[in-house]
């Protein structure tokens, strides 16, 4: 366990200061936002999903009563090769935004939408990713149907033949020709190593972020400045993207951000829609807010890139893993995005250790709606995908499945990708060890029998991973005159309450009560260091170093401050309770806020007035605002760091089936993180439920539906989606942790956010597979309809592929 | 079509009365849209996917809303709400086969102001159809769902006629089962009618869901009631979800017994056909068996006969053999 008894802050719940806001509902969203002769726009959409706008006639709606402008994709830069763009002439997906209009209200905006005159010739689309790969089938883009990243991609041609097409669907050989491939070891060796070999295909649904705040953003600007309110999971990290994206300088943008009511990965940075208010409010000069509809949010709001792909494994017989060959045909959707496969091949390789790996992937766009990152990119799908095939081969050597787990589970000297990179630190065996005695395995595993009815009981276990650190970002602690120690925090506000959580390691270095600290937070006027962005579970770990760097910055400030005054030299002095004192002489101190007094009184770097070198820009700008109001510890986290920092996960799960219906109930529900030292109890828990209840919402409700003769998707609202209920979930969510430090973290924390999800998502799966005697869908999510199907042991008309499993159909078809 | 999400101007009236609102609904006929709780309303007028010049609101009528004892059963009032409904001691006690499926319509906050009427005369969830194409349901020629790569999971088994869409009613299988009438008012006066009655399939009229006319109002709901019949109930529904989902098959049943044996059988599905579909070969076969696993078997077996599956919805079959088994083995 992690020896946080001695910690005064770290490990210990707190109430961050947003929580009172967002339970009272008094907490303001960008749409809450009100400004003086604010004009409300509302775009036109795409109603086809590929084609070109031929004429556009907006005369009559300009006319309308209440109206002040609009904006159409003339008006703005277009996008480079597959990027988004702000607004189009050759939409790529029903929903992409054309033209908006500004009015006095959202009533007059539609109507005059309503009155505009266009003309869109449809050009060819395909939704399905192998139609595109087929030879004469639809590119998504007239320049492709393939996106490949990095400085020398772009938009390219692939074409399988029909045989090649035909292998892939029918599970007889894995294409030659991949976009994206890495390998480490030797497979050959590796399968003539093994023992059992196992070969399946699979499916995972793309499918929605499903933000219950959508990306609304009210923009003005005001002596020089473009001030914009917007819903984005990052804070300081969205300043230079959105500055560019606008064409200003970044001293001149303000963004606000406070609050964001989900982003799931959809809202980690500025996204097109965001300059639309901008722009006609810089074009008409009044305020305008464009709230985002719920239908909208659906199409611009991007999802989880879809897999079709096929994956052989190789097991000695001690049950490790020896070989892995995967290969991923992934729907990135109609723009550039989604390195989910790669990830996922990066998941397998720490999570199972093989002794050598091939991973390949095609990465096809298709005209449904934009990808992104959601949480556990790539990690979260394969998570669902291996869960099942675990136990397959646990079976099939006779071995427990927990055992076939812990053999091939990560350690600290593990390895990790193509690179086989090393880790921080990793202890998966003991996370599976914990997870086991909370759910009781050996008990529950011999008490399972033969059903002789309707209903069955299927156990399942999960594992997760996703990497979970970053360094070289900033921090910025500020003490003042009044005693308060502002603690400012670029990190934003998604709703972990990792803002605040992070900062706790600076109260930590300058052993200061939490009460007296002041949270800074949420506007680039509240002057904020330079943060990563809230995503990809790194926070935790990467600004609990910036804050320590920032904090011990201005703890050595603020013992030279007493050595100055006090006598004697830095060294000799030591903080608490707020003041700094000599060690040898306690009675020789300095409060806190005569020290802050003195920083101003001395400038230089004590006060901000300079600064090091090394800050981000944006940091800088924070430390100018702030200059001389008291004393600036400010640092870029130069603290070292070598390695993939694995944030991992367990789950184990008790389900009962009822074969009747194809519903079931989660009867026992255990939650392990292995995220080093826990930093927020409370904060973890609700990680751990939170991504347990998406993740059963992956394997078990969600996904994309399209109709691929009219390339419509048919679930744009929360009802039509599906994401979980309370009632489709367990009653009880049992946490645990490892509570192990990470050795490269100054109170050795490691984030947690994604693999929470993966486990749940795999072990879901896996006691469904469990519960129907091994049975593999080979797809996510399984539903109802897809268990009764497989009870009664019949499959649809369109479903011809001899077993619960058809790949042609599957990404994105209820 | 874009994706609008204000609804375009309209007028509002309010009536207090049964008799103002039968007025005004017949002067304004195809101009105007009944409104209760607005669960089925505003979707279609926020996205413009139709439009009204007028709005009649009924929920402000007192008369219309309410649960009492009748000399036959019980009465209920148009705009009762469903909770009312499922909260009912009353429709608890005598006719707990409504209570079921009010409690299973939607969600919580959905079921606080969604009415009775509003749910049995909902017009069906096609998402083809709710996205404003022109189907035949819409006016239009062709059915997107019915097409060898449309999207039909949800869609029927029985009683297609160019469309395939289902009725999407909890309620409305269990008032058929019960053997309600359903009293509607227009300018002529009160006419009754057997819920059964009340619906319609695409043979008989593809743009609506059931017998009302521009100019008619539900006025209230009669389900006949006698505590001294010995009668079991069975409400099961099958969605994706257990909370704000359409059922996928839902089924209502209501069994008259006597001497341990079914004197009367009402097996009635939604979600399986554009109207709420009685399983009457079920009902027949059931008659003077005991209720139990081996009528269970031989009832099952014809719950789903003369099915028409789509591409997506074989699973439908099963399910609804299944759910006659469950309702018949208790």
């Amino acid at each position: 366990m992690a020896d946080t008894d001695n910690y005064q802050h770290i490990g210990k719940n707190f109430v961050p200061p947003d929580v009172v806001g967002k339970v009272t509902g008094r907490a303001k969203y960008t749409a809450d936002m009100s400004v003086d002769g604010m004009l409300y726009a509302r775009m036109y959409v795409s109603p086809i999903p590929h084609g070109r706008v031929t004429h556009l006639d907006l005369s009559e709606s300009l006319a309308l009563d209440g109206v002040f402008g609009a904006l159409t994709a003339d008006d703005v830069s277009p996008a480079n090769s597959a990027d988004r763009t702000i607004l189009t002439n050759e939409p790529m997906y029903v929903g992409e935004p054309i033209f908006a209009i500004a009015a006095v209200d959202e009533r007059t905006a539609e109507n005059a939408i309503a009155l505009a005159r266009i003309t869109i010739e449809p050009l060819p689309f395909e939704v399905d990713p192998l139609s595109s790969l087929q030879a004469g089938g639809a590119n998504a883009h007239s320049g492709g149907n393939i996106y490949v990243g990095g400085q020398e991609g772009g938009l390219k041609e692939l074409k399988w033949s029909e045989q090649e097409l035909q292998n892939f669907i029918n599970q007889q050989a894995m294409p030659d020709e991949a976009i994206n491939e890495w390998h480490y070891g030797s497979l050959e060796q590796g399968f003539a190593d093994a023992s059992v070999v196992i070969e399946e295909p699979f499916v995972t649904s793309g499918y929605a972020h499903m933000c219950m705040e959508p990306r609304s953003t009210l923009a003005y600007w005001q002596n020089g400045k473009c001030i914009v309110y917007g819903s984005t999971q990052s804070q300081s990290f969205v300043l230079p993207y959105l500055a560019g994206m606008l064409g200003i300088e970044l001293k001149d943008l303000v963004y606000i951000g406070e609050n964001c009511g989900g982003g799931f990965g959809s809202k980690i940075g500025p996204y097109p829609s965001m300059a639309i208010p901008v722009f006609l409010s810089k074009k008409i000069g009044r305020a305008v807010m464009l709230r985002v509809t719920r239908e909208e949010e659906y199409y611009i709001g991007t999802a989880r890139v879809g897999f079709q792909g096929r994956v052989k494994i190789g097991f000695k017989s001690d049950g490790s893993v020896s070989a892995v060959d995967l290969f991923i045909v992934q729907d990135i959707g109609s723009h550039s995005g989604g390195g989910d496969a790669s990830s996922a091949g990066g998941a397998i390789s720490i999570l199972y250790q093989p002794q050598a790996m091939r991973f390949r992937g095609v990465p096809v766009l298709t005209n449904t709606t934009p990808r992104g990152a959601q949480r556990g990119p790539g990690q979260n799908q394969i998570a669902a995908v291996m869960g099942p095939i675990m136990d397959v081969a646990a079976r099939q050597l006779n071995m427990d499945r927990v055992e076939i787990r812990r053999i091939n589970a990560p350690d600290s000297d593990s390895r990790i990708g193509g690179k086989q990179g090393p880790v921080t630190s990793a202890y998966m065996k003991q996370a599976l060890d914990l997870g086991a005695r909370m759910f009781d395995w050996d008990k529950k595993r011999a008490e399972k029998t033969a059903s002789t009815t309707h209903k069955v009981i299927g156990l399942g276990i999960g594992q997760g991973y996703h990497s979970a650190g970053a360094k070289g970002f900033d921090g910025l602690v500020r003490l003042t005159p009044d005693g308060k120690i502002h603690l400012h925090s670029g990190v934003g506000n998604l709703g972990t309450y990792s803002y605040a959580s992070t900062t706790r390691s600076a109260a930590e270095v300058l052993k200061c009560s939490w009460e007296n600290c002041v949270l800074e937070y949420g506007s680039s006027e509240a002057s904020l260091p330079w943060s990563s962005y809230q995503a990809g579970s790194n926070t935790s770990f990467t600004h609990s170093r910036a804050n320590y760097a920032a904090a011990s910055n201005a703890l050595e400030k603020i013992k030279q401050i007493a050595a100055m005054v006090l006598g004697g030299t830095s060294a000799e002095y030591d903080v608490a309770r707020e003041r700094v004192f000599n060690i040898s002489t306690p009675s020789k101190s300095m409060s806190y806020a005569q020290v802050a007094q003195k920083a101003i009184d001395l400038g230089g770097e004590y006060s901000g007035a300079s600064y090091p070198d090394d800050i981000h820009p944006v940091t800088q700008i924070a430390v100018q605002q702030i200059a001389g109001s008291g004393l600036i510890g400010v640092a870029k986290d130069k603290l070292p760091q070598e390695g993939t920092v694995p944030g991992l996960a367990v789950c184990y799960m008790q389900i009962e089936l009822d074969t009747e219906t194809g519903k079931y109930e989660i009867l026992d529900h255990v939650a392990i993180a292995e995220c080093g030292t826990v930093v927020h109890p409370q904060g973890l828990y609700n990680q751990m439920s939170g991504g347990a209840v998406w993740g059963i919402g992956l394997a078990g409700y969600e996904r994309h539906a399209y109709d691929s003769q009219n390339g419509l998707p048919a679930n744009v609202g929360f009802y039509q989606c599906k994401p979980p209920t309370y009632l489709d979930t367990p009653l009880e969510i049992k946490v645990g942790a490892v509570d192990i430090a990470d050795p490269q973290s100054p109170y050795g924390i490691r984030g947690i956010g994604e693999p929470a999800m993966g486990c749940a998502s795999a072990a879901l799966m896996s006691a469904l597979s469990d519960a129907l005697d091994g049975q593999l869908f080979n797809q996510s999510p399984v539903t109802a309809d897809m268990i009764i199907n497989l009870v009664r042991g019949e499959l649809d008309a369109e479903n011809t592929s001899g077993v619960a499993f058809n790949p042609q159909m599957k990404a994105h078809s209820f | 079509m874009s994706a609008f999400d204000v609804m375009s101007d309209t007028e509002l009236y309010q009536p207090v009365t049964v008799e103002d609102a039968v007025v005004l609904a017949s002067r304004l006929a195809e101009n105007a849209w009944l409104v209760a709780g607005g669960q089925d309303t505003y979707g279609w007028l926020k996205d413009r996917a139709k439009n009204t010049q007028a709005m009649i609101e009924l929920s402000r009528i007192p008369e219309l809303s309410g649960i009492k004892r009748s000399a036959s059963g019980i009465e209920i009032g148009a705009t009762t709400t469903l909770t009312e409904i499922a909260n009912s001691k009353l429709i608890q006690q005598l006719i707990p086969l409504l209570g079921e499926a009010a409690q299973h319509v939607a969600s919580p906050q959905i079921r606080n102001v969604g009415s009775i009427a509003g749910n049995i005369a909902q017009d069906t969830r096609c998402w083809y159809y709710r996205r404003g194409l022109s189907c035949y349901r819409a006016g239009g020629n062709l059915c997107y769902a019915d097409t060898p790569e449309g999207m039909n999971r949800e869609h029927c088994l029985f009683g297609a006629s160019r469309c395939v869409a289902v009725s999407p009613s909890d309620t409305a299988p269990a008032l058929v089962a019960l053997g309600a009438t359903i009293v509607i008012a227009d300018s002529s006066g009160n006419h009754t009618i057997a819920a059964e009655d009340f619906f319609v399939g695409p043979d008989i009229d593809i743009t609506r869901m059931n017998i009302l006319k521009p100019g008619q109002i539900i006025v209230s709901i009669h389900i006949p009631a006698d505590p001294e019949i010995n009668v079991r109930h069975y409400f099961e529904k099958v969605a994706d979800r257990n909370v704000w989902d359409f059922a996928l098959v839902n089924i209502a049943v209501s069994l008259e017994m006597q001497a341990g044996k079914i004197t009367k059988a009402r097996f009635v599905c939604a979600g399986v056909d554009c109207k709420p579909y009685r399983l009457k070969e079920v009902e027949r076969y059931c008659e003077n068996k005991a209720a139990g696993s081996e009528t269970a078997e031989g009832a099952a077996r014809l719950a789903a006969k003369g099915a028409v599956p789509l591409n997506h919805n074989h699973f439908k079959i099963a399910l609804m053999q299944n759910l006659v088994r469950r309702a018949l083995r208790g």
